[in-house]
This record gives structure tokens, C-alpha cells and sequence, in this order.
């Protein structure tokens, strides 16, 4: 009984073999067939297609959009590469993305370059590829331009991916944390820290069943939305790592205003209260995927607000404070619950949990 | 959220407060100074800080942050052991979150873990035991730090390694006992104190009792404390109506947590695992006669001092600090030479910049020290 079986079809696709190699990163034909297969296959466009050494983009054609070209970068590391409501993909997309429509810019193209860890399984890269060109459709770019190289095992943790990203700003729009004024209200989109406590949780290392889900998510049309009601919008920023208190400080320190927030019109889960309340973090620090902070005059905060309630990624948006007088340039306050205020400085380091 | 957000409401907290104004008020006392209160716990200066508690108190009132902060009150000397400890290849040495960037005379555990040393992150001294059971070649150290808030679960962790064990599991005991630091505080001659908010967590462990020469012997009230905003208010309220009514007493307004007698279990789990050491070093205050534990003899081999040769070196503060004048209140903490410019949150030179429970560091980060030094009030008032 000898018998050998083969396999009675060959797998579809170009790549067989079921993890990264150091073959796929030496410039030959396993490299090629992965970047096809994956890559190409996934973002399907015509430009990245040619595959050529750059991605040649019409001028005339950026021009309709407006007079300026935004131009972005970020690279996203992060542990775990899944976890609830996203992956390392879809928030290479948003955060790029949202890097530049908080710019108030249309986003447009991006380019993605990937670093991956040998061993890496071929399915998880394609399911992250996948995840990418969804997010990049939900979007409105396109991913015309990238890169992968693979490293030994131990000199990267697993991916780590670098997107940039290009947009164009129409004409007149001009914002900036430097223009923020007297008397402006300070707005976000919905629930703070989701982003943050669903990654902390999905780390698994402090035994805390939670069901929070990361609010990763391309921001562009909301940011449209705001504009559009909110014309005279001063300023507008993804407040990512260092949470909304790290973008406060950020605004009222360029724009030499104090800022005061009221902690009961700080939108957040209760999921969220919970899990910081156990682990003795600040919800303010933690970081948000899908959110922004906007600072508008006073006389288009409550339109702001109902557009961006109008719009799936806005339905808790709110005035969560304002820029006020009687406090030295620079600082930022909060109206805590209970009556009293504290004062919301930047962090020092990482938020660690606390001992008792 | 339920059960917690009682405990903040805004409308019963001005309540509160008028009473303690309305007693202030027909209170006789010495007007020129401000009554002086002294919250013994870090986790009530968390609380007071974060909810803006000492701005809502009358002037009249002023919090002295005790020195009830385990993280701020670990000498450099200890934190070089940590690191020496965890510099041995084969230790996987874990800690508490807060205890990371401690900072020693040459690095912090933050540090010695980028240099390479592997160092982790736990929530719970079973978290490093459960490492040690998924690490049988490694030698896996947990940090133990803490009052006797956090005492009896490391005590526990050393009873469950022993049923199942363990034998590359061990302590690098830090914890320390509150009574012989209030008492040395009391004895110091500088004192101004007034009364004490008590910390209700070591007391849900040890009871009212071990409080009671406070009373009996040094004549000052103290009030075991809850550590949500409407606890400490109303803990601040039982102390002046003691104050008013001339008692001296030891009160318990956490009793929904803290029983009188404290916890059987975890007091036979601590009697059992440790026995006091002569005196141990804290930052700020010196050496304190019986103010630390250490493992029993019988559990020797999960003690990381007797397990590896720890250097043991005592490293004196900074002359500069005036750490331990803060502590007692004697000064506030943007009254010390070096508050805000050699010593800040990222470059901490005394106990009480380095945790986020330390008195300056809250004072830093939530009092402001853009304020500056002699103004009156830091908290935004």
C-alpha cells in the first residue's frame, strides 16, 4: 500500500506554500508571484497593475478637486494584528486616511509598503490584503503603489505596514489648530476610547472578557459632512494615541487659548467607563480610530453637531466644551462629574495601570 | 454604571459641602491656620485629584497627601535590586504596571527592559505564577509591592506555588505596612496634622483596630475612607463633626467594604507567609522600625532575596528633596526647591513625583504647575 496521493487539483492562485519565507522578500519569482497574488489580486487597480517602479498620477485630474495636494504618512505596528471591529489593515487605510481628511483634504491615492516577519501565515497577510482594499473602497482611494520585504524571524513582530497617502483640499478651506477663538465649541463625533480599551482587552493579558470593538473607521465623508454645515469649522484632528486630552492640549497650546471640557457631555460607553474604572486608566489618554475632534465658532456648533449626527460614523456626536477665559494660555480643564475640575495635561509616557 | 456612579453624584456633593462649610463655620479652632487633613492613601489622592475634590472644600481645609503610595515610597536602592534581578538571563521578572518607570540610581525597570532584560507587565501575582508554570526553564521573579492591601494575594500566590510545587517561582518581597508610618509621622516633631482620612482598602484587610492608638495615644481623629469623590467628602465631614464634638475616634465610613475585623482569610495568609523586618527604607521618610515584611524561613525558596544574591544597596535620596517635609505637611509639594524644575513626572528626583498617586505628581499633572510656586490654591479652583 504505497499509494502517494496527490492532490486532486492544484490550490488556485500562485502562492502554494502556506507561510512567508525569506524566498518571497529575495527579488525573484516567489516574490513576484506573492505581490500578485496577494497584493495585485486584493487591491485590484489599474495603476498598481503596471507595476511599474512608480504609480504616475494626472495632474489635471487632481486639479478638479481643489488647489493643493495634501501629502501623509503614518506606520501602523500593533498587537494583536486582529482584533475586535478591525486589523493592522484596515487601520493602515483609516489612519491615513483620516490623517488627511481631518486636513479637510478629499483623500484620494495611498501606497502601502509592508514588512513582514518570516513564518507569517500566507492566509493571514491575504486576509489583512483583503481587509485594505475593502477599507481603501469604503474610502474612496485607491492603493496604487507599494512594497513588501521580508525580515528574519525576531526583527519585526509579525507586519508592521507604512501607508501614505495623498488628497487634494478644495479651494478656500483652511483650518488650523492656531485659529481657535474665544467662545468656540469643542466637538467630537461619538464614543471616546473604544479604539484604545478594545486593544488593551484584545491583548488578552489581563483576563477581561470585554466586547468592546475598535471604532477604526475612514472618516472622509463625515469630515465632508462637518464642512459642508460648518463652513467656518477652525480646526479639525484624529485624536489617535494620547487619546482627546493629548489633541486638546495640542489645540489650546498652538492656538494660546485655555480649554475646558464637561466630563458629563464626554460621550463614552459604558463598556469603556467600566473597563478604565478596573484598570485605573484615564478614557481621555486612550486611543480612538474613528473619531475626531472639531473646534468651531459657537454660532455653527449645534448645525455641526446635527450633521454629523445625520451621518453613521456622527450618531452620538456632541459639544463636549469649549475655549474659554480665566485660565492661563494653554491649558486644558474639565468640569468633572462630581462638581469639582481637574486639569487634563499631557501624558508623560504610556498609561500604566495603576497598583490599587 | 451602577454602584459607581452613586458615589459621584453632583447634587448630594453640594450637600456635603455646605454641611462641612455650616460646621466649619460654628467651629472653635485656630483661625490663623487651615485645618490640616491628611488622606493616608495614594488612591484617595488619585480620587481627590481627579474629581477636583480639594477646589470644592472651603479654604479653610487643606489635604495633606500622605505617604500611602507603595510605588512612590520604594527606595532606589530596591528598584537597582529589581533590576539586578532582572538582569540574570534566565529571570523573567514581572511587576506591576506603576512600578515600571520608578526610577533607580542607574534605570528604571522601563529601561533595563529596552537594554533587553525580560521584564512583564502583570495584573496579578497568579498571572506570574501561571508564567512560571508555562516557563519551567525560566526563573520567574513577580515584584511584590504594596500595603496590606496587596499583601495577602502575593502571600496567597506563595501558598498556591507550594501545594502545586513551583519551583522556579519566587518573591522579590517589597510590601510594607501602613501603622509604623503613620506612627513615625505622628512622632515627628514638625506635625501639624489635624486628623486622618484612614485608607479603607488596608483596612478591609487588617480592621479598625491596629488604628486605635492614633486615638488612644496621639489624640487625633481618623476616619477609614471609601475612595469614590461622595466617600471622601463625607469622610472629610465625620472628621470635623469629631473635630467640632471634641471626640477622638477611630470611624469607619467605609463599612460597606472594610468589616470592623478586617479579613481572617488574608490575615492568616499574611501571619503564615511573612514576618516583620527590623526596619525598612522608604523614600522620603528613612528607615522605619517594622515597617516592612519579609518571607518566612519556612518559605525560603520562593524568596527572590535568599534565591539570587541581591545587592541590597542603600542609596540615599537627593539632598535637594523635601520629599519627607511634604509628607507631613509641613510644606506643600510647589513649595520644595525642586518641584516642577529638576524634578517633574519624566525626571523624577523624589518619591513623590513618581507615581501618578504621588502627591507632586498629581499636583504636576492635574494641580498644575504652571501655576507657580507660593500662589495659593493649585487646584483649579
Amino acid at each position: 500500500m504505497n499509494m502517494i496521493s496527490f492532490p486532486s487539483r492544484r490550490p488556485r492562485g500562485k502562492v502554494h506554500v502556506p507561510t512567508v519565507t525569506l524566498a518571497h522578500g529575495g527579488g525573484g519569482k516567489a516574490m513576484k508571484d506573492l505581490i500578485d497574488d496577494v497584493f495585485v489580486e486584493a487591491f485590484d487597480n489599474p495603476l498598481l497593475a503596471l507595476l511599474d517602479d512608480s504609480a504616475q498620477i494626472d495632474l489635471l485630474g487632481l486639479a478638479q478637486y481643489g488647489d493643493r495636494l495634501a501629502f501623509t504618512t503614518d506606520s501602523f505596528v500593533i498587537d494583536p494584528l486582529v482584533f475586535p471591529g478591525g486589523d493592522i489593515g484596515r487601520l493602515a487605510v483609516c489612519g491615513t486616511v483620516n490623517d488627511l481628511a481631518v486636513g479637510g483634504a478629499l483623500p484620494l491615492y495611498l501606497s502601502c509598503a509592508v514588512i513582514v516577519e518570516e513564518g507569517v501565515s500566507i492566509d493571514l497577510l491575504r486576509q489583512i490584503a483583503k481587509s485594505m482594499a475593502t477599507t481603501a473602497q469604503e474610502a474612496g482611494v485607491k492603493i496604487v503603489t507599494g512594497d513588501t520585504k521580508v525580515v528574519n524571524k525576531g526583527a519585526c513582530d509579525r507586519m508592521f505596514i507604512t501607508t501614505t497617502g495623498i488628497g487634494v483640499v478644495a479651494a478656500g478651506v483652511e483650518l488650523g489648530a492656531h485659529r481657535a477663538r474665544l467662545g468656540d465649541a469643542v466637538l467630537v463625533n461619538g464614543l471616546l476610547g473604544d479604539h484604545g480599551a478594545a486593544i488593551l482587552g484584545a491583548r488578552g493579558d489581563m483576563a477581561l472578557q470585554s466586547p468592546i470593538e475598535s471604532d477604526c473607521a475612514p472618516l472622509q465623508d463625515l469630515v465632508a459632512s462637518l464642512l459642508d454645515a460648518a463652513p467656518n469649522t477652525r480646526f479639525i484632528r484624529d485624536p489617535t494615541r494620547g487619546g482627546i486630552a493629548t489633541v486638546l492640549n495640542e489645540i489650546a497650546e498652538a492656538a494660546q487659548v485655555a480649554i475646558e471640557i464637561d466630563e458629563t457631555a464626554t460621550p463614552l460607553r459604558d463598556e469603556v467607563r467600566g473597563f478604565c474604572e478596573i484598570l485605573g486608566l484615564d478614557p481621555l489618554y486612550l486611543a480612538n480610530e474613528g473619531k475626531i475632534v472639531a473646534i468651531t465658532p459657537p454660532d455653527e456648533a449645534e448645525q455641526a453637531v446635527d450633521a454629523m449626527r445625520a451621518h453613521p460614523l456622527g450618531r452620538q456626536a456632541a459639544i463636549i466644551g469649549n475655549v474659554v477665559a480665566g485660565e492661563p494660555a494653554g491649558r486644558v480643564t474639565m468640569r468633572t462629574i462630581f462638581g469639582g475640575r481637574r486639569i487634563v495635561d499631557m501624558l508623560v509616557g504610556e498609561q500604566l495601570p495603576r497598583i490599587c | 454604571m451602577k454602584f459607581v456612579d452613586e458615589f459621584r453624584d453632583r447634587a448630594k456633593a453640594e450637600i456635603l459641602v455646605k454641611e462641612i462649610e455650616r460646621l466649619l463655620a460654628r467651629m472653635k479652632r485656630d483661625e490663623t491656620r487651615p485645618l490640616q487633613i491628611m488622606e493616608v492613601c495614594g488612591g484617595h489622592t488619585h480620587s481627590i485629584f481627579r474629581y477636583g475634590v480639594e477646589g470644592m472644600l472651603p479654604k479653610s481645609i487643606e489635604l495633606v497627601h500622605g505617604p500611602g503610595c507603595p510605588v512612590c515610597v520604594l527606595p532606589m536602592g530596591r528598584v537597582d535590586d529589581c533590576v539586578a534581578i532582572a538582569e540574570r538571563p534566565e529571570v523573567i521578572f514581572t511587576t506591576f504596571g506603576d512600578a515600571m518607570r520608578v526610577p533607580g540610581s542607574r534605570r528604571s525597570l522601563l529601561q533595563a527592559k529596552a537594554d533587553g532584560c525580560d521584564v512583564r507587565m502583570v495584573y496579578s501575582p497568579m498571572d506570574a505564577l501561571a508564567l512560571a508554570r508555562q516557563n519551567p526553564t525560566r526563573e520567574v521573579v513577580f515584584f511584590g509591592i504594596g500595603f496590606e492591601t496587596t499583601m495577602p494575594s502575593t502571600a496567597l500566590t506563595v501558598l498556591q506555588a507550594e501545594r502545586e510545587r513551583v519551583e522556579n517561582f519566587s518573591i522579590f518581597c517589597n510590601h510594607i505596612t501602613i501603622v509604623p508610618t503613620i506612627k513615625a509621622i505622628l512622632d515627628s516633631p514638625d506635625l501639624r496634622l489635624d486628623g486622618f482620612l484612614g485608607p479603607g482598602h488596608v483596612s478591609m484587610v487588617i480592621g479598625d483596630a491596629p488604628y486605635e492608638f492614633i486615638a488612644r495615644y496621639y489624640r487625633k481623629p481618623m476616619v477609614i475612607a471609601g475612595f469614590e469623590p461622595l466617600d471622601i467628602l463625607q469622610s472629610i465631614w465625620m472628621l470635623l463633626r469629631q473635630i467640632d464634638e471634641g471626640r477622638c475616634e477611630i470611624e469607619n465610613q467605609y463599612m460597606r467594604v472594610a468589616p470592623q475585623a478586617g479579613n481572617a482569610v488574608a490575615l492568616k495568609a499574611v501571619a503564615q507567609v511573612y514576618e516583620l523586618r527590623e526596619f525598612f527604607e522608604w523614600r522620603g521618610l528613612g528607615s522605619i522600625d517594622h515597617s516592612g515584611v519579609k518571607i518566612r524561613e519556612a518559605y525560603a525558596r520562593f524568596d527572590a532575596e535568599r534565591k539570587f544574591a541581591v545587592p541590597n544597596a542603600r542609596i540615599a535620596d537627593p539632598k535637594s528633596c523635601q520629599c519627607g517635609e511634604v509628607l507631613k505637611g509641613v510644606i506643600k509639594p510647589w513649595e520644595c526647591k525642586v518641584f516642577g524644575c529638576a524634578c517633574t513626572p519624566e525626571t523624577p528626583l523624589g518619591a513623590l513625583m513618581v507615581s501618578s498617586e504621588g502627591a507632586c505628581a498629581a499636583y504636576y499633572q492635574y494641580g498644575g504647575v504652571k501655576r507657580g510656586r507660593g500662589e495659593e490654591e493649585a487646584s483649579a479652583a
